[in-house]
């Protein structure tokens, strides 16, 4: 079994604990094991970097440290989570003053951060660790016909990790729809931000960010999009109400977190996923496709 | 611009602090110290930056990216500083992986936020810098985030149907579970605040 720390991050406490649940149905349903880090602190999302870095890379590091105390790789399932904390880790290892000086701050919680965790995106775990041949092999109740809008966003993909990195043309999301029986639609917004905090910040912008993503999916034809990442989920999801309204138009598209999907597809009652708790209803859709798979299957 | 080595005025007889030598395209690399992008003397004010933005794209921004560069450079110091671009960038990073010069434009953003946070000298009316404040401080006291703390920090520059937008959506997601009605915090509070006062001096009010 691989197991790895587990940092949740502040919003899949409440807002998405949907994401929260549906993460740790679907890996343990793969064999992975996923333990919380025991007091985990908040990253400091964007605002802390606006504010003072060194206190957000201490915050990083705290967390860093704590899952090398439980001698496992991190995972966050939050892709601004996972930004901070593997920037963090990658500046600690290259800049040991920075490391020294941080060091002496974590000393007063008995902690020190050496590197040897590495930190994971949640949606790696599964195409990379687990494989999407395991992945496939595993579902129960392949999703036909369901038309999925895979939106990667920003922060798992930028800014890039290694020199030669595909932030231009990846694929794993859509491999990982596929291997869960779902079809993938071409959706040509699905590296476009989401507006992230700007709807705080500058609504009139996110919301019209939060616009184009919608129409994007829906000139694709798509009956859901699915995401990867808290924020995403939420601008796109929660305010297609003020995107109406501002907008005059009528969009109701549901937005799922991708271990929803898996959840599904692996057979894990939807209640156990969270599924029920969300503004747009996802089960609709879902059906409607399952209904109309077997007259696809028999053209 | 000028160099800032041009003849020094005759000092003042006392203590008065010297003039800062350093010029503002300067300064600003500085801020970029930690990065591992191009210093921005190297743009070559191709655009790219500014196309590819969504939130420049969309018209929302007083200044693009390309042109705060072009304004750092030029040393219009006033004119960067009271700018909204930086408060109105989402920190995709669209920009810094396309930039043929490799400039981190997006950590540019971030470097300009710090430096106007700093010294006060954003512009009038954005949330931008109190929603980061008022987020850090809570960090501070809790260590975990907590939504209605947040909300009064931006909610008071809403209209009537923004409000009531608000409210119903918020209600929504409490029926739904979403919302928390109590906040957070970590466990060992106590050590975590002497880790930040290694990091940062705070006033014991806190
Ligand atoms: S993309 Fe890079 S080189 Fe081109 S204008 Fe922007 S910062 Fe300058
Ligand atoms: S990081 Fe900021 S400036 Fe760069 S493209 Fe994204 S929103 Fe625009």
């Amino acid at each position: 079994m691989k197991s790895y720390a587990y940092f949740p991050g502040c919003s899949l406490e409440k807002m998405a604990h949907s994401y929260h649940i549906s993460a740790l149905e679907t890996s343990r349903a793969l064999g992975v094991e996923l333990r919380e880090l025991e007091d985990w602190n908040c990253c400091g999302a964007t605002a802390y970097f606006h504010v003072d870095e060194l206190l957000a890379y201490t915050l990083c590091a705290r967390n860093l440290a704590m899952a090398e105390q439980q001698k496992l790789p991190m995972v966050a399932p939050c892709s601004g989570c996972y930004k901070n904390m593997y920037f963090t880790r990658e500046h600690l290892r290259h800049d040991a003053d920075l490391a020294e000086h941080i060091n002496a701050a974590l000393a007063e919680d008995n902690l020190s951060f050496s590197g040897e965790s590495k930190v994971h995106h949640l949606i790696e775990v599964f195409v990379h660790d687990v494989g999407l041949a395991q992945v496939k092999a595993s579902v129960k109740n392949p999703l036909k016909g369901l038309r999925v809008a895979p939106y990667y966003g920003c922060q798992i993909l930028r800014p890039r990790k290694q020199a030669k990195e595909n932030v231009e043309q990846p694929t794993f999301f859509e491999d990982l729809v596929a291997a869960c029986g779902a079809e993938p639609v071409p959706y040509p917004l699905r590296l476009t931000c989401c507006g992230g905090a700007l709807i705080i910040t500058n609504r009139e912008a996110a919301l019209s960010m939060v616009r184009n993503l919608l129409e994007s999916a829906i000139q694709a034809r798509a009956a859901v999009i699915v995401t990867a990442c808290p924020l995403c989920q939420v601008n796109l999801e929660c305010y297609q109400k003020q995107v109406n309204k501002e907008f005059g138009t009528d969009y109701k598209m549901p937005v799922m977190y991708f271990t929803q999907l898996m959840g599904l597809a692996l057979g894990i009652p939807p209640k156990r996923l969270g599924i029920g708790s969300e503004l747009v209803a996802v089960m609709p859709a879902i059906r409607e496709a399952q209904e109309a798979a077997p007259a696809l299957a028999a053209k | 611009m000028s160099t800032a080595t041009a003849v020094a005025e005759p000092a003042a007889p006392s203590a008065a602090p010297p003039e800062n030598p350093m010029s503002f395209v300067e300064e600003i690399n500085h801020l970029l110290y930690a990065s591992k992008g191009n210093p921005i003397n190297t743009c070559i004010q191709c655009g790219t930056c500014s196309a590819t933005c969504p939130v420049a794209s969309g018209g929302f921004m007083d200044n693009s990216p390309r042109r705060i560069i072009a304004l750092i450079r030029a040393g219009f110091k006033e004119q960067v500083l009271k700018a909204n671009t930086f408060w109105y960038c989402a920190s995709c990073y669209q920009c810094t992986v396309r930039c043929p010069r490799n400039i981190d434009i997006a950590e540019l953003m971030y470097g300009l936020k710090r430096y106007t946070v700093w010294k006060t000298e954003h512009q009038e009316g954005l949330i931008g810098p109190v929603f980061s404040e008022t987020f850090v401080k809570m960090i501070l006291r809790t260590g975990r985030s907590y939504e209605p703390v947040l909300a009064p920090t931006y909610m008071f520059t809403y209209g009537l149907p923004e409000m009531i937008q608000e409210a119903t959506m918020g209600t929504a997601l409490m029926l739904k579970g979403r919302l928390p009605l109590l906040p957070a915090r970590i466990k060992r509070l106590d050590n975590f605040k002497r880790m930040i006062k290694h990091i940062i001096p705070l006033g014991d009010k806190e």
